[in-house]
């Protein structure tokens, strides 16, 4: 039997008083890859930081368990360490701290084991050649003066060296080049082994391309609306999003806040 | 639960704070009189043209009023300041002779330690004498002089009458004309044309006696071609009593000469720095000034260089770091007095626990001055809402085809970069601390070694395990 990895139950959770995520259930099993479609503004961001644990959003109602362990109780740290990576969607900039040194100070803290640093080196020095970047990356400062592919790249090297459970890709292919997509998506490709699984949100199927698709889900306004098989991208593709809407919600016309024809409670 | 706080700590200063008993041979009255001028002159021996000198220096002092644009100096009463206080023993050459508790204070400094390993000479000063200078003899071979100004003066009276204090006039400022009329101690530095000091000197200021001033003048002269790395460093016990430093520092670099002049201030808190120092560059020369203010209580400090001469550039590095109590108004100023010339100026400063930090600066640009560069960096970090910092950067541009940039921030730590580094498994705590620490790096990296390490001690972590 499939192993679950994470089980998310009727998860109400927003901003500021503000709710987002209006009752979302989403499961995957260990060693999958997921997708997640939907148009902006939909919480998809926002589904990512609460899982990561970002400090601004609360978690009204519902359940997020990762191995059974409910993550409300965990830290972002914490999580970090349980075997949840985020590839930021705009990686913050950090002066002061070189890449390298970040790597090995995350390294230590996720793994509890001691670096042997000749090993860590060589095992860096080979990662940024697979993403083609520059050895001297290295001792640059964490994303400072990167360019927006650069970034990209910096993430999925941290993703690749921390080697998590999970990871959730927010728009990690969004503003790069064929070629960085590419690149990008081979990284990917690399982490995902029968025990490392991935939870992706794009607007860019190029990057699902070379992955084995488990499951897709559709996301309008806080909640699953849709789950389906990688042929869902096709379908999604194809005719935009409205169409998944029931018969009712389209005879209503779009939605304020949300701008297409959503099933909003607020209409 | 297991409550945790992330801590940036203060400087250590129980290492600083060590008082010795106050074993003083001589000592003026307190305040400022023209007798209290001719016993200073007449305890020092002075030559005649000094007395006057000191004495001119006074009359302008009295006349001139107090700044009333920086920090309120109200506290500051000069009449229960004591302006010479002479140390026990005479100045020496040889480490042994200096008196057992003085010596035990430079030991606890590790003064001594660092010239056997990292220096290549020393001076220290206690009170308002130097009481130790040392150089290596292959130096003196080369010509260089180090010594203290009180033997300057006599050994070389010509270089002294001809340098002292013409780059920064008594006139200047009331602190300066002060400093004019009761200076005593300091440094004296000569370097020859074309010779490289390639070990760094270092002098140590050490104000011991409670309510007293110190006022040590620092005349460095690089002849043509040649280059030194100077190191500063300066530190007292804490008192009650308001002490005063308002130091005097004044760099002559020749043509094609290069200077690195470093300083770690860490007065205690009862200090009053206002301290004047100001370099003069000619053509092809360059000044480096590292500079890192921890201690006192009110500073007012803005180093300037002259770039005199074509081709002539300024670097300036400074990282100031205020907690509570302190006020430190800090800067750099640079006159782009000739074509060509350009200038570099980077700072970081930290305030905590309600201590406010003050960047004011200034960079001018002659007339004559063309194709002039210059790049203003400041950034400024605070660590609780309590806290203050302020930017104050002055362009004074009269020349044509000049460059000038100018950037300054001030922030508090960001959330979501603390945030950012916890998703990769990094704790709270040693996330902000490594924010803090990657804050000063650039600046930290420039520091010399042993108080490099100093700097990076200052943001540690305090875990606070409580039950319940």
């Amino acid at each position: 039997m499939a192993e679950k990895l994470l089980d998310i139950s009727n998860l109400h959770a927003g901003v500021e008083g503000k709710e987002i995520l209006k009752g979302l259930d989403l499961t995957m099993n260990k060693g999958e890859v997921h997708v997640i479609l939907g148009p902006n503004g939909s919480g998809k961001s926002t589904l990512m930081n609460i899982i990561m644990g970002h400090p601004k959003y609360e978690i009204t109602s519902g359940s997020l368990l990762f191995e059974g362990r409910d993550l409300a109780e965990l830290k972002t740290f914490e999580r970090a360490r349980a075997g949840i990576f985020l590839s930021f969607q705009t990686p913050e900039e950090i002066p002061g701290i070189t890449v390298e040194n970040m790597l090995r100070t995350a390294k230590k803290a996720v793994s509890d084991e001691n670096i042997k640093i000749f090993a860590f080196q060589k095992k860096l020095k080979a990662m940024m050649q697979e993403l083609k970047m520059k050895p001297e990356y290295a001792q640059r400062y964490m994303n400072v003066g990167f360019s927006g592919g650069e970034k990209k790249r910096n993430e999925i090297l941290q993703l690749l060296m921390l080697d998590p459970k999970l990871a959730l890709l927010d728009e990690t292919d969004s503003g790069l080049d064929v070629d960085a997509v590419q690149i990008v998506s081979a990284g990917v490709k690399k982490f995902h082994t029968a025990e490392n699984s991935c939870l992706i949100i794009t607007h860019n199927t190029r990057i699902l391309e070379q992955l084995a698709i488990d499951k897709v889900h559709v996301l309008m306004d806080g909640k699953i609306v849709e789950e389906g098989g990688a042929e869902l991208i096709d379908e999604i593709n194809k005719k935009g999003f409205t169409h998944l809407l029931d018969t009712d919600a389209r005879g209503r016309g779009n939605c304020e806040t949300c701008e297409i024809a959503c099933p909003c409670p607020a209409k | 639960m297991e409550k945790k706080k992330t801590f940036v700590e203060d400087i250590e200063r129980t290492l600083y704070d060590i008082k010795n008993e106050d074993y003083a041979v001589y000592k003026t009255q307190q305040g400022l009189t023209e007798k209290i001028i001719r016993d200073i002159s007449r305890e020092k021996h002075d030559p005649e043209w000094m007395l006057a000198f000191r004495l001119k220096a006074l009359d302008v002092y009295n006349h001139t009023p107090m700044p009333t644009w920086g920090p309120d100096l109200s506290e500051l009463n000069m009449d229960e300041i004591v302006t010479y206080v002479k140390p026990k023993g005479t100045m020496t050459g040889n480490w042994k002779e200096v008196p057992t508790e003085i010596k035990e204070t430079f030991d606890r400094l590790g003064i001594p330690a660092a010239e056997k390993t990292s220096l290549a000479g020393v001076g220290a000063q206690y009170d308002s004498e130097v009481v130790y200078h040392s150089i290596k003899e292959d130096l003196v071979k080369q010509g260089v002089v180090y010594t203290d100004m009180e033997s300057a003066l006599i050994e070389h009276e010509d270089l002294v009458k001809e340098y002292f204090m013409k780059l920064v006039p008594p006139k200047d400022h009331k602190f300066v004309a002060l400093h004019g009329a009761v200076w005593s101690g300091g440094s004296f530095v000569y370097v020859p044309e074309g010779v490289h000091v390639d070990i760094p000197l270092q002098s140590y200021f050490r104000l011991n006696s409670p309510g007293a001033g110190q006022f040590e003048h620092t005349l460095i002269i690089l002849e043509k071609n040649s280059s030194l790395h100077f190191i500063e460093g300066c530190s007292a016990p804490k008192y009650n009593v308001t002490n005063l430093h308002a130091g005097c520092v004044e760099l002559y670099v020749k043509e094609g000469a290069r200077l690195r002049y470093s300083t770690i201030e860490n007065w205690s808190r009862n200090m009053m720095n206002l301290n004047t120092k100001r370099a003069l560059v000619e053509k092809d020369g360059i000044i480096e000034w590292v500079s890192g203010s921890f201690g006192s209580h009110i500073s007012m400090l803005y180093p300037c260089s002259i770039l005199h001469g074509e081709h002539a550039r300024c670097e300036f590095t400074g990282v100031t770091f205020a907690a509570r109590g302190q006020h430190l108004d800090t800067g750099a100023t640079v006159i782009h007095a000739a074509p060509y010339t350009s200038s570099n100026i980077s700072t970081r400063s930290i305030s905590k626990d309600g201590g406010i930090v003050v960047y004011r600066g200034a960079v001018k640009v002659t007339p004559n001055a063309h194709h002039v560069k210059s790049s203003v960096n400041c950034e400024s970090l605070m660590l609780d809402d309590e806290s203050r910092s302020d930017t104050l950067p002055v362009m004074d541009i009269m020349g044509d085809e000049v460059d000038i940039g100018h950037e300054a921030k001030i922030g508090r730590i960001s959330d979501e970069a603390i945030f950012y580094l916890m998703s990769r498994g990094i704790s709270e705590d040693e996330a902000k601390a490594m924010i803090v620490r990657g804050f000063v790096e650039p600046i930290a990296k420039e520091l010399p070694l042993e108080y490099a390490v100093e700097m990076n001690n200052l943001v540690n972590i305090e875990l606070e395990g409580t039950m319940g």
